[in-house]
């Protein structure tokens, strides 16, 4: 390799770099530090914007003491757990099939995965609405089978909030997922095999080990945006499930408390930190470079 | 195929399916009701089609769409091509560091961050105005980090010597990107286009908290009526997003293969 | 066919045959090994020398056929349950674990006693001299290494015969010469059977007591690598086991007719088909002498027109035109005291009886 890049290489690499770069510095990383230096103001109702740069850490005590803030936090954290458990057994399976299907047939397979993703998320949340609801078609469904007498409504209940993340990000979880499988040298399990072990060993002691970037990048993918899911637990949800996107935008609009909601922005983005981090490693190391 | 995959993929294709295919048939159900199927009917989509807020909704949300499109594929491109090509410059790590993050990061918290970030803005400089500029901005955002990523994965994928063979007859590093690469990227250039055009025309969240008063874009629009209750119109609108995006995806997926075989 | 008093044979092949929907990968193939021989495989890809191997090893199951290792039926166990093991081309290490848990792998499967596992380890790894890399990722070895490992992974179970599929592709010309004295040298202390697949002859002749010829999905000729060369018994067996040249002809006795060259071949063996059959006879470029001037006494003799002459460095063929469209090559060794043919040159070419072989078809 030369020492030094040549000068007109350095320019080239500029102009590169340079725009996309400046845009992200400018309109994402920055934000961020408004919103870092608006959570120590005060709300102002009669400023416009509502906000009085008081410079106190009062927002944060508030949000730590209140128990109904840290109940958000807490449950946002163990329901997007659970839904991602969730999402995992169901994409695992389904990934892994598609990974074991004929070459030819894989393309498709994948790309009726993809195709809801690419269909509008509102509508597909919309759908199970009408699909939840007291007369829809899952409670007619449990009637039908007479599980146990009246089902009740799922729509409001935590379980609607899960089934809404699971349906939503489940190609998040089957992507990186496959692309593991995929990569999978199907000689290992044959000379694993060849070895003495039964398939179900050979899964466990082979094919799952081999997937694991695949599970946690899949897992991470549907973790992290699901602990500030707004959108399923309002449409989904009822009003005794608090998660935590949906405290913000209430404290946002409703309250029109601005330094508050900007508070439970850092609150949520430091609990988030370290998955985050952890998914940026993972990445950082498909795209090589120093 | 043996049973147990078949049985699982028919499981999870249902699973993915099924409400997709419910609202669509329910657009043409004679009901009120979006539970019970009365009978046939389009009025519904005569309806739609009558209801000017929701068309002008509709409008500026494929205005948007476009313009971001168009912006972060550029960004989004010159980013690719940063990540796949070029391993070390000051910053990089930064630099990566935020090409990934949107794609996992919490949209409400991008939302709450760059109004702030626009009404300080605003304040100071007096630009931007809140509507059809912040939300463009905001979607280009978010959105040139999916069209980086494919972008870099089609990179990473080609061969480099057929840079260095251009480069051995003669041509100058413009000439190669010109000639050699960028044709060669373009079905992931289209395809990260489908893909911007695609994640703006559906974003709610962060729209909602740049858009100002004055500007409704479409999930705005259907957000505030679902709000209210289950509204035929509504699957009149899914119908038609997923057939177009059933279109666009399937376009850009033969595309893709074509280019691929060529 | 096990007879109580002799050792049962460690590898029988009966009547294989396999299909790919219509394509015919191995077509009725039946071999023997005993214990303690090497077989070779050897054919061009898709040959179905390698289908051959996995359905021994379990991974594909034959249409029709039987496979018995030391007189057992082994065709409907799946690869887990056979008592045979393979080293695959790619090695197929796990990548996520160490040398040492890699070679033990099998051990567990098996239930083995921990510090039983650890013994058999460390005794496999000694064998291939790896045993202070036992704590080694496989990413950390080199090409000549990983192969090592999975030969340890491969006969720390004490296989009843090992199956081996192209072990040296993976490495370089030197380590390939040197490897395979030792993979022989390893098996004649382990006395275990091993049926290898191998595209190189080389390779074939020097591991194996025995070759299988294959072709198109059968066995074209099976014999020790000496019988095949010097008799092999077809024109594609001739003309794939080393070089040769192939004269066509019509059987007289002990003589071949043949009009393009101008003489009879006399040869020392009748062929099978019988008199006024037509045949080939093959000649290897080796055993053609060369001369300016008639040679006395030979067997056959022929003049023909120095056309082409490509060095080798341990030797140069020399391509004569006997005819128009008939040429045949030559091999002359390189010592400095050997006249050396020009270009245009009229020279005889010369070959023993014994050296002519009539190929039946």
């Amino acid at each position: 390799m030369a020492a030094r890049p040549s000068d007109p290489t350095r320019l080239a690499r500029a102009a590169i770099v340079g725009p996309p770069f400046a845009w992200l510095l400018l309109f994402f990383l920055a934000p961020f530090a408004i919103v870092a230096a608006i959570s120590f103001g005060q709300n102002a109702p009669d400023a416009a914007p509502p906000v009085a740069m008081t410079g106190t850490a009062r927002n944060y005590a508030f949000l730590l003491s209140d128990a109904l803030y840290v109940d958000a936090y807490l449950s946002s954290l163990r329901i997007a757990a659970i839904a991602t458990v969730l999402t995992l057994l169901i994409g695992y399976p389904m990934a892994y099939a598609i990974a074991m299907a004929a070459p030819s047939r894989r393309p498709i397979l994948l790309m009726l995965v993809i195709l809801p993703f690419w269909t509008s998320f509102l509508i597909r949340i919309y759908a199970w609405r009408g699909l939840l609801s007291e007369h829809g078609l899952i409670n007619a469904l449990l009637r039908a089978m007479d599980i146990s007498g009246d089902p009740g409504t799922i729509l409001g209940s935590e379980w609607a909030i899960y089934l809404g993340i699971v349906y939503a990000y489940l190609p998040f979880m089957v992507l990186p997922l496959y692309a593991a499988l995929e990569k999978l040298d199907r000689s290992l399990l044959e000379a694993a095999a060849d070895l003495g072990a039964r398939p179900w060993r050979a899964f466990l002691s082979i094919t799952l080990p081999l997937s694991l970037p695949g599970v946690i990048a899949g897992c991470l993918l549907v973790f992290i945006p699901a602990v500030g899911e707004f959108v399923i637990p309002d449409l989904l949800g009822g009003t005794e499930t608090l998660m935590i996107g949906k405290v913000l935008w209430d404290e946002f609009f409703t309250n029109s408390d601005w330094p508050l909601a900007s508070a439970v922005a850092v609150l949520m983005l430091l609990a988030l930190l370290a998955p985050i981090a952890l998914y940026q490693r993972l990445r950082a190391r498909e795209f090589g470079g120093s | 195929m043996k049973r147990f995959p078949l049985a699982v993929l028919a499981f999870g294709y249902a699973f993915l399916y099924l409400p997709i295919a419910t609202v669509i048939a329910y657009s043409f159900n004679e009901s009120r009701l979006v539970t019970v199927w009365s009978g046939f009917s389009t009025k519904w989509w005569s309806a739609l089609f009558a209801n000017e807020a929701m068309i002008d909704a509709a409008l500026l949300s494929l205005r948007i769409a476009f313009v971001n499109a168009c912006a972060a594929t550029v960004l989004g491109t010159l980013a690719g091509i940063a990540l796949a090509r070029h391993p070390r410059f000051a910053g990089r790590s930064i630099f990566v560091a935020l090409v990934i993050a949107p794609l996992v990061m919490p949209e409400v918290i991008m939302g709450v961050s760059m109004l702030l970030l626009f009404v300080g803005l605003e304040r100071h400089i007096g630009w931007p105005e809140r509507g059809f500029a912040t939300i463009a901005i905001a979607h280009i955002t978010f959105s040139m980090a999916y069209v980086a990523v494919v972008v870099q994965a089609r990179l990473a994928d080609f061969d480099r010597s057929l840079e260095e063979a251009a480069m051995d007859l003669g041509a100058r590093p413009f000439a190669v990107f010109r000639s050699i690469t960028l044709p060669l990227i373009a079905p992931a250039l289209v395809s990260g286009w489908l893909l911007a055009f695609t994640l703006s025309l559906d974003d709610l969240i962060l729209t909602q908290f740049v858009s100002g008063a004055a500007s409704q874009t479409l999930p705005m629009a259907v957000y505030s009526s679902v709000r209210l209750g289950l509204n035929p119109q509504i699957n009149v609108i899914a119908t038609i997003v997923i057939a177009i995006s059933t279109v666009g995806l399937v376009a850009s997926a033969l595309l893709l293969r074509r280019k691929r075989r060529a | 066919m096990t007879d109580a008093a002799a050792p049962p044979l460690a590898l029988s092949v009966v009547g294989l045959r396999k299909k790919f929907g219509d394509v015919t990968a191995v077509a009725d193939v039946s071999f023997d090994i005993g214990r303690g021989e090497r077989l070779a495989l050897l054919g061009e890809s898709g040959c179905g020398k390698t289908t051959l191997l996995r359905m021994i090893a379990g991974f594909e199951r034959p249409d029709t056929g039987r496979i018995l290792v030391e007189g057992s039926d082994i065709t409907d166990l799946p690869p887990y349950e056979r008592p045979v093991n393979m080293m695959f081309q790619s090695y197929a290490l796990f990548p996520h674990m160490t040398v040492a848990r890699n070679v033990g792998f099998g051990l567990v499967q098996e239930g083995v006693a921990r510090a039983e596992i650890e013994r058999r380890v460390e005794e496999a790894l000694e064998l291939v001299r790896m045993a202070e890399l036992a704590e080694r990722r496989p990413d950390q070895l080199s090409g000549g290494q990983r192969q090592r490992v999975a030969l340890a992974r491969a006969i720390v179970k004490r296989p009843k015969l090992l199956l081996l599929d192209e072990p040296m592709a993976a490495l370089d010309r030197k380590l390939r010469e040197r490897t395979r004295l030792e993979l022989v040298e390893l098996q004649r202390r382990l006395g275990i059977a091993f049926v290898i697949v191998t595209h190189d002859q080389d390779e074939a002749m020097s591991m194996a007591s025995k070759v299988a010829v294959m072709d198109r999905g059968t066995i074209a000729q099976l014999g020790t690598p000496t019988t095949i060369y010097e008799r092999p018994r077809s024109r594609f067996v001739a003309d794939f086991f080393g070089s040769a040249n192939i004269l066509e002809g019509e059987a007289a006795g002990r003589l071949v007719r043949c009009p393009a060259l101008g003489i009879d071949i006399k040869t020392d063996h009748a062929a099978d088909a019988g008199d006024g059959r037509r045949v080939g006879v093959a000649i290897r470029p080796e055993r053609i002498a060369l001369s300016t001037h008639r040679p006395e006494g030979a067997d056959n003799a022929a003049m023909g027109v120095v056309q082409a002459l490509s060095y080798l460095g341990d030797r140069s063929i020399c391509h004569v035109e006997m005819a128009p469209g008939l040429t045949l090559r030559a091999a002359i060794d390189t010592r400095h005291d050997q006249p050396r043919p020009g270009h245009g040159d009229n020279i005889w070419l010369a070959w023993a009886a014994r050296d002519a072989i009539v190929l039946g078809d």
